[in-house]
């Protein structure tokens, strides 16, 4: 069994999907999607944590006279994203089920194009074909957008013309620095052009070519995060996207951008990531405070869960440019816990919006009064989300500050001042909706049984992170000390500083 | 004097017969299809005469194929036969099979006379074919009058529309223009080299003495903005718009991708085989003019209404990436131009076919309101409108994205990154008027019909008559323009997932450059 069938089943099924339409297309895409995690799960299984390189390796020439290969593969770097990819979808595709959709069939096309794209952008080993499954990543949930979106037409246009804008800019930028990297690899060393990632690994580019080509790739991952000053299509964006793609764009897409960070910016450009460190790091730590900060403020639980999202991209940043093993580390441990923690709370999101008759705050209140299992839910994902001791989330962010605070003393110490905010946010939020006085308005029920099958899973998952975080440890942690060697090559000093404490065994 | 006095006196060339046979049937074709024009009158014309362009145009793609792999001098070196003379050929034929379908029950084809339109048709072709195959600068300058002059008929064709004839007398002019300022270029590069045949001008500008030369130099910019006129490249586009919107659709469809087509053609073979030596004189130009070309195009289409008027914005856009090909002066430039020309017509053809379906079925006109919410009342014609507007921004899993890809590749690798740049913007700045066409298509409210009527500017015909004639009631579309429409936008995905058959086609076409590397 290939990598190719992963990447390719949930188009099928959204082909079929949207060839049948009206009544069984949820159901097939539904059927698909958990036929794409058991797939994924069954690779997983089969997943050699000791080995190092790549594995399930598939390499055809795609575009042979421009050296473009359709190459895929999994290593430590991938393995526990394309499965939190296959879960935030399969959970999608439940959670979408539970309503009806107008023009079902290509509602569930779009989501599942989607799942593909992005399942090839984590599994892509050739920088072309990341960039193709990058860029084709954006289009679905430009109709999903447009076409399913909340709020007025005049909202929804807006929402995607930012939303396309913002993210093709970057994307753009992305595809030339991608082409100059193996144009300028082939004719630098005067080789064979070759996109291949292993390959552009063995022909560092000279340091200037290096700085721009490495501006223009953290360009398209930080809008697409997304991060500080580049987040302007956020708000527009998430609020106007369909729920079922919120959960997925939130818990998957915008980790593919940090995995990028990871899989393309260290090890091919690693001078130009050390020259840049403080100015990403600098970036990190303002998503942090400022995502924090917006996400106290919001009167709309569904940007609450928006902006707490640019605070934790802000904390994946900053473990990715700490440059050494604890962050990165960390920052792969946190992808997944933030994606299984994003799903249910835009789900959550979407019950109390249908008890209170809007996604605001004030229109909440009092909801845990008649729906205990609901309150126990939401409870323990914010607590998740709040890196509760004791939680998934907790471990990674503790790595990250950990890798953070070898690196960078100053950065790690303004950076934890986030870890109390997200309590407050979060905090704030539960309460608002959960507990007080109870609105009129607002009408406290249980969920059902068919929201519990899409909840629990997901909430199963956050538990099983939390009690046994070695899970995905184990597996990240030859790759990821392969993704900063290239780089601690770079820093030298800072390295053999940084590496002697992280021989004591972290969480 | 005796017979055999007279052969001698005459050195008749050798006359390769079967490298002529694409051409001989172009020009036979369209004599046919006048000729039975007249024998069958205008009722027995409608359908025949496109039916035998059809074959005479598949016969040119037949012969064009038979003659792939052939490189022969043709006519005593007035054309070269070569494999990027018969792929452009072959482009050409496509585009000219998409012109013909989509004329089928057109009105222009009715009031220009169906025998004489679809036989302009031929000859435009033929002229473009001759054109590509130029390797002289005089038979460049007759394949140049004998496109143009079909396509200032064509463009009037509509005659009782004032619009149809305002587009063709202002393509007239403009293009007139054009012709001179080319023709006094090619005579002012024939004065400073000494030859009219590509390859003596590419021996006599290996001479550094007649590479400085002013005359020289002022006859390459002459003849560069000649050509820049036709292919619509900033700031010779001004015509453009108004042109392609007065003109009847179909021909607009027919102008915008095989003139383009047949301009880059002769840009990429003179500029890259016969003016070669010099490229470091007209490299830099070039650049300029890509540069220029790009930024106006994009720009210029953001603010449009109407389809074709965007269409000939985004085509200027287009002959910006095009330059870029013929700029870098290496064969992976002229692969990849020739890569992006067949994308090209492809994503175009898929677009216009749509508008030509909403105009005969809507009040609207090509209005971007013609397409609204089109998604939900006839997704047969939303879909090629989306992948095409998808492919023209360069969106991967379409033949745009790896035509860009080609291009910026050619760029990068020939040392011109920051006109790569140029053109990433500028893809970025095409985003913003592509996806409004999208965004209209899928989310947009269809218009009512009285609103539609009462927004009608008036003067404009009251309802397209072709439209009202042909189209049924409830604005079903013609089954031909349908099929064209989801043949162009095959061609758009399936070559966007499996580039490669198209790949060795333009790789065979570049290689015919034997003088650059």
């Amino acid at each position: 069994m290939t990598l190719s069938i992963l990447i390719w089943l949930p188009l099928v099924a959204g082909l079929l999907a949207a060839i049948w339409g009206g009544k069984a297309a949820p159901k097939l895409y539904a059927l698909g999607a958990l036929a794409t995690l058991a797939i994924a799960i069954s690779f997983v299984a089969r997943f050699d944590a000791g080995h190092d390189g790549l594995q399930f390796v598939t390499d055809e020439a795609w575009i042979s006279q421009l050296g473009v290969s359709y190459h895929l593969g999994m290593d430590g770097l991938n393995v526990v994203l394309v499965l939190l990819t296959a879960f935030v979808f399969a959970a999608a595709a439940l959670m979408a089920n539970l309503r009806r959709w107008e023009r079902p069939g290509l509602f569930y096309f779009h989501l599942a194009l989607g799942e593909t794209a992005v399942l090839g952008a984590f599994l892509a080993q050739d920088l072309i074909l990341f960039v193709a499954f990058f860029d084709l990543m954006l289009i679905p949930f430009y109709f999903l957008t447009g076409i399913w979106g909340s709020g007025d037409r005049a909202a929804r246009v807006r929402a995607t013309q930012k939303l396309v804008i913002y993210t093709m800019v970057g994307s753009l930028l992305m595809l030339a620095a991608a082409i100059a990297t193996g144009v300028l690899a082939a004719s630098q060393h005067d080789t064979e052009l070759t996109f291949s990632f292993a390959a552009l690994r063995e022909l560092p580019l000279a340091e200037g070519t290096q700085q721009w080509i490495f501006l223009c790739f953290a360009a398209a991952f930080l809008v697409k995060m997304p991060a500080f000053p580049l987040h302007g299509w956020l708000r527009d964006g998430y609020g106007a996207m369909p729920l079922p793609a919120l959960a997925a764009f939130s818990g998957v897409l915008s980790k593919v951008a940090a995995y990028g960070f990871l899989r393309i910016a260290l090890p091919i450009f690693p001078d130009a990531s050390v020259h840049f460190q403080e100015l990403l790091l600098l970036i990190a730590v303002a998503s942090i405070l400022y995502g924090s900060v917006m996400a106290f403020s919001q009167g709309s639980a569904r940007l609450v869960v928006a902006y707490s999202s640019v605070a934790q991209m802000g904390f994946i940043t900053l473990g990715i440019f700490a440059l050494n093993e604890d962050g990165a580390q960390g920052a792969l441990l946190q992808m997944v816990n933030h994606g299984v923690v994003t799903a249910p709370l835009f789900f959550i999101v979407g019950l109390l919006a249908a008890r209170a008759g809007s996604e605001q705050l004030r229109d909440m209140g009092g909801l845990a009064f008649r729906a205990p299992v609901l309150a126990t839910l939401f409870l323990i994902v914010a607590l998740a989300t709040l890196a509760m001791p004791g939680s998934g989330n907790f471990v990674g962010e503790l790595l990250i500050l950990l890798g953070a605070f070898k690196a960078k003393v100053v950065f790690a110490f303004v950076a934890s001042i986030g870890v109390a905010l997200a309590s407050v946010y979060m905090l704030r939020a539960f309460i608002k909706a959960m507990h007080g006085r109870v609105n009129p308005g607002a009408d406290s029920r249980e969920v059902t049984f068919g929201d519990l099958v899409a909840l629990v899973p997901a909430v199963a998952v956050i538990l099983a992170l939390a009690l046994y975080p070695q899970f995905g440890l184990e597996r990240t942690e030859t790759s990821a000390k392969q993704a900063v060697a290239a780089v601690q090559q770079q820093t030298g000093q800072l390295a053999a500083a940084a590496h002697q404490p992280s021989q004591e065994q972290t969480p | 004097m005796t017979p055999t006095l007279v052969t001698a006196a005459i050195a008749t060339p050798h006359i390769d017969w079967a490298g002529l046979s694409p051409f001989i049937a172009l020009a036979a074709g369209s004599i046919v299809v006048l000729l039975v024009g007249i024998v069958l009158g205008a009722g027995g014309a409608r359908h025949a005469t496109p039916l035998l362009s059809l074959v005479t145009l598949g016969a040119t793609i037949g012969l064009a194929i038979w003659q792939l792999g052939e490189r022969a001098e043709l006519l005593a070196g007035a054309m070269a036969l070569d494999e990027l003379t018969v792929t452009l050929i072959l482009v050409l034929a496509a585009a000219g099979v998409a012109a013909v379908l989509l004329s089928w029950r057109s009105r222009a084809a009715g009031s220009a006379g169906h025998a004489e339109y679809y036989a302009l048709l031929l000859l435009s072709v033929l002229g473009m074919a001759v054109l590509v195959a130029a390797d002289n600068l005089v038979t460049l300058f007759v394949g140049f009058e004998l496109l143009s002059i079909p396509l200032y008929a064509l463009c009037a064709a509509e005659i009782r529309r004032e619009g149809s004839l305002e587009s063709g007398l202002k393509y007239l002019i403009v293009g007139s223009v054009g012709s001179a300022t080319l023709l006094y270029g090619l005579a002012l590069v024939y004065g400073a080299t000494g030859s009219t045949d590509f390859g003596g001008i590419a021996e006599a500008l290996r001479d550094a003495s007649v590479r400085d030369d002013v005359l020289l130099l002022t006859g390459m910019g002459l003849t560069l903005v000649g050509l820049a006129f036709k292919a619509s490249v900033a700031p010779f586009h001004q015509w453009t718009p108004d042109v392609y919107e007065g003109a009847p659709t179909p021909v607009t469809a027919f102008m915008a991708v095989a003139t383009k087509a047949a301009a880059f053609g002769v840009l990429l073979r003179l500029f890259d085989v016969g003016l070669v030596n010099a490229q470091t004189t007209w490299a830099p130009a070039i650049a300029a003019l890509a540069t220029i070309t790009i930024l106006v195009g994009n720009v210029g289409a953001l603010g449009q209404t109407s389809l074709k008027r965007m269409l000939a914005w985004s085509g200027v856009a287009q002959a910006g990436y095009l330059l870029c090909g013929v700029l870098v002066g290496t064969q992976l430039g002229a692969k990849a131009m020739v890569f992006y020309l067949a994308v090209y017509l492809a994503m175009n053809i898929a677009a216009f076919a749509v508008v030509i379906a909403r105009e005969r079925a809507a009040e609207l006109g090509d209005d971007i309101a013609a397409v609204a919410g089109l998604g939900r009342t006839q997704p047969l014609l939303a879909w090629p409108l989306t992948v095409a507007m998808l492919a023209l921004a360069g969106i991967p899993a379409t033949a745009g994205f790896i035509g860009k890809l080609y291009l910026i590749d050619a760029l990068v690798d020939g040392g011109w990154a920051w006109v790569a740049i140029v053109l990433v913007v500028g893809s970025m700045i095409s985003l913003g008027y592509y996806l409004r066409v999208v965004a209209a298509v899928w989310w947009g409210e269809p218009a009512d019909r009285a609103e539609a009527l009462a927004a009608t500017p008036a003067g404009a015909p009251p309802v397209m008559a072709g439209g009202s004639q042909e189209a049924d009631a409830l604005g079903r579309p013609q089954p031909e323009v349908v099929l064209v429409a989801w043949l162009a936008t095959a061609i758009v995905v399936v070559f966007g997932i499996v580039p490669g058959p198209l790949f060795e086609l333009a790789g065979r076409a570049g290689s015919a450059l034997t003088g650059i590397f």
